[in-house]
């Protein structure tokens, strides 16, 4: 009876979930994007001292695309923590959905940095004075694996809809 | 030699004297009009007083004093300083409401020719996001990737007119996309965050920029530790002022939050 009760409760929670799909997606996209940008520059720069604040190979575009990325992964953390608030109070929230954004966003950007930023615009490389392919071919294979599973969730939920 | 180092010595102490003599007035002329309006208005936010002194605070130790002295000579101080006197100060400023504070404390006649000046097409211009962050960010491009800088060191004129220029264009800024006090010519949530994420973009930029291009005079390592305090002291900030964007953004549109019965219909 009780548990009948916490499921009810739980369901009117989250019914209004279906009409918010979009919303889910986008606020788990963004906190992934904001989490992965923390991570690396917590991690790489500040810990392991593998990433360099300024490589003298950067090409000005590379700057851009950081400082954008680097400004982006703030706004993005941010705003989806105010989006997520939002979600709850209008019983919206949507778990997996929200998880499978937060892959998505997490692999998506780890990839843009991977390929794009130290490989074309050679913004800094993973480590330094070390054999730079399996750190490559790990990074980005993990990007890779990480954003299946957000477009698996994706499609799952996206197909609950109706 | 002597007497030259002496007589700039002296100098500079009079511009400190011109730069933080506007801040000593405006800090005290809050407090008399919190405690006058207090008197038959609604009592005045504590919060509020305590940021407008903490501004000051902040303005006053670069403009002033020994860490002031420090900011000549040092470029790592002098990025504190910017960051105190152009990022920091203006925030805990605009918090306090200053607007809203004057308007209650002088009479409605007065009040509404005020408000009626602050809707002026000037006024509105300058508050643009946009505009406000061009002479907010490009104003600091312009001044630590052209002579400007060392400029500056030398003129007192020019030392004071872009001491003045970075509180302003710190405080409009701020001004522009947070709204404390009433705001005439409001511009939406959407546009002031994507204009927002470009100036902190170009803001970070300009960081790296100056950690590998020191700006005249300034030795690389100076110019390396000054450019990492941008980076990451702005940084701080910035979280604050999208916190605050987004924060506002969440209060306000509570009243279009959906009913489940909107969705039956």
């Amino acid at each position: 009876m009780t548990i009948l009760n916490k499921n009810e409760r739980n369901n009117h929670k989250h019914e209004n979930r279906f009409h918010y799909g979009q919303q889910n997606m986008w606020t788990g996209l963004l906190f992934g994007l904001g989490v992965v940008a923390f991570i690396d520059e917590v991690l790489f720069h500040q810990l392991l001292h593998w990433h360099h604040f300024y490589d003298k190979s950067t090409a000005n575009i590379g700057l851009v695309s950081d400082g954008l990325f680097h400004a982006f992964s703030f706004f993005a953390t941010i705003g989806s923590a105010f989006l997520l608030a939002d979600l709850h109070r209008k019983h919206g929230f949507w778990l997996k959905r929200w998880l499978g954004g937060i892959f998505l966003g997490a692999g998506a950007f780890q990839l843009y940095d991977g390929i794009i930023q130290h490989k074309f615009m050679k913004l800094h490389q993973i480590r330094y004075n070390v054999d730079i392919l399996p750190y490559d071919l790990f990074w980005n294979i993990l990007a890779s694996i990480l954003m299946v599973i957000g477009i698996v969730l994706l499609i799952q939920t996206n197909q609950q809809k109706y | 030699m002597h007497s030259h180092e002496t007589h700039t010595q002296n100098f500079s102490i009079i511009v400190q004297l011109l730069l933080v003599l506007p801040f000593l007035i405006s800090l005290i002329s809050y407090i008399v009009a919190v405690i006058y309006s207090n008197q038959h208005k609604k009592r005045w936010s504590r919060f509020r007083i305590l940021s407008w002194i903490l501004g000051h605070l902040c303005a006053i130790i670069t403009l002033i004093g020994p860490f002031a002295e420090l900011t000549h000579v040092n470029f790592s101080a002098h990025m504190i300083g910017h960051l105190l006197l152009g990022m920091l100060a203006p925030l805990l400023i605009a918090l306090a409401a200053p607007m809203t504070l004057l308007l209650r404390s002088i009479p409605v006649k007065r009040a509404r020719l005020i408000s009626s000046i602050l809707k002026n097409s000037y006024f509105s211009f300058v508050r643009n996001p946009i505009v406000a962050s061009i002479l907010n960010v490009g104003g600091l491009w312009l001044l630590y990737t052209t002579p400007l800088f060392t400029m500056m060191h030398e003129s007192s004129l020019l030392f004071i007119l872009i001491h003045i220029h970075i509180f302003l264009a710190g405080y409009l800024f701020t001004i522009a996309f947070i709204y404390i006090d009433p705001t005439p010519h409001q511009v939406s949530y959407v546009f002031r965050s994507i204009v927002l994420l470009v100036a902190v973009t170009a803001h970070s930029i300009l960081s790296k920029h100056i950690y590998a291009y020191p700006p005249n005079h300034v030795p690389i390592e100076q110019a390396e530790l000054g450019g990492m305090i941008m980076y990451y002291g702005g940084d701080a900030i910035e979280i604050g002022l999208v916190y605050l964007l987004f924060y506002q953004w969440f209060k306000r549109s509570r009243s279009s939050i959906y009913s489940p019965e909107t969705f039956s219909n």
